[in-house]
């Protein structure tokens, strides 16, 4: 139940390393006028940074390619595809990836 | 209230990584008060997990702070991203929405965003807030009962997280107008981040793969 200070100290400095990006942009874009090419580009980071973040999870491991006959996530990623779509469910489209992945596990062993 | 319910789809995603989180704490040798403290002081699930393991193999205070930093970087996208719809606010209402912003809660309050000139500070506080409580709830969950869990990974619970992304990305690009350049962007993206992890940038894959994607996304507007 203790809490050592080494640990604290840590805590308080990583996470002050991690309000400042998070509060920074937010902060200073509303006192200063945000220039027009910089709105059209921030209108692509969303799905970009999304896209790279699914793009690492998926192909990635170790920073090596993971071959697709072992790639469980990716195989999975495709029932997971096809339910955001359709059914546009955040919800349905979690469930059924976790149960993709669980069944592709046991399968590939 | 809105916002609270909109929150509910991504809870699922936040319980298993929560929980993931809070096993992965204790079993880096955390007290329950040092987990309490990191998932609400810190409230970063990827920061969280190198924290963790950092601790357990001894790394020093300044390269963990140092990876953490890194690693969150990419929240400076985040944080421009949604700024434009908040520039009703004052700067100090700013910074309690961007304290608490993730990256699912962007993902649910871009995907809200789409089509509108700005959101409602007490929607996203709403959105936040609920995020916040389950995160702590289901890291307290796994360092508390994460002695009986062996082997979350053959339950599928660690692919929460992709399924959420790809979720909240189909999203956006059902509601978006230019989808086809969105679809692009989302391609380059994916194309860039496997380049960027070969070439060993590490944490910094995403931020320079999302902002090539972004800017590529830019100049396939003009052709067009």
């Amino acid at each position: 139940m203790e809490v050592r200070w080494d640990v604290f100290w840590i805590i308080m400095g990583s996470a002050l390393l991690t309000f400042i990006p998070r509060v920074l942009p937010l902060m200073l874009f509303s006192k200063i006028q945000i220039p027009m090419w910089l709105l059209r580009w921030l209108e692509y980071v969303p799905v970009a940074v999304m896209a790279a973040m699914i793009g690492q999870e998926l192909f990635m491991s170790d920073n090596q390619l993971v071959p697709i006959t072992h790639n469980a996530a990716l195989w999975a990623s495709l029932p997971t595809i096809a339910v955001a779509i359709w059914t546009r469910s955040l919800l349905g489209t979690v469930l059924v990836g976790i149960v993709a992945m669980m069944i592709l596990r046991y399968w590939m062993g | 209230m809105q916002g609270v319910k909109d929150c509910i789809p991504t809870l699922l995603g936040y319980l298993s990584i929560g929980f993931a989180a809070g096993v992965i704490e204790m079993t880096a040798g955390l007290s329950l008060v040092e987990t309490a403290l990191l998932s609400l002081i810190l409230y970063a699930g990827s920061a969280q997990f190198i924290a963790a393991g950092m601790l357990a193999s001894n790394g020093s205070a300044l390269a963990i702070m140092f990876t953490i930093f890194f690693v969150n970087l990419r929240h400076l996208l985040l944080s421009a991203a949604v700024s434009p719809y908040f520039r009703h606010l004052t700067p100090l209402k700013n910074m309690w929405i961007g304290s608490l912003l993730t990256d699912e809660s962007f993902g649910v309050a871009m995907t809200r965003a789409i089509g509108k000139e700005r959101l409602s500070e007490r929607w996203m506080h709403g959105l936040n807030i609920t995020a916040y409580l389950n995160w702590f709830a289901a890291n307290m969950a796994g360092a508390y009962f994460g002695r009986w869990i062996t082997n979350p990974e053959r339950l599928g619970l660690d692919y929460a997280l992709p399924a959420m992304f790809i979720g909240l990305v189909v999203l956006q690009l059902v509601h978006r107008k230019n989808k086809k350049i969105h679809i692009h962007v989302a391609i380059i993206a994916v194309v860039c981040v496997i380049f960027a992890s070969m070439a060993s940038l590490g944490s910094m894959s995403v931020i320079v793969a999302a902002v090539i994607a972004a800017t590529m996304g830019v100049f396939l507007e003009r052709w067009k």
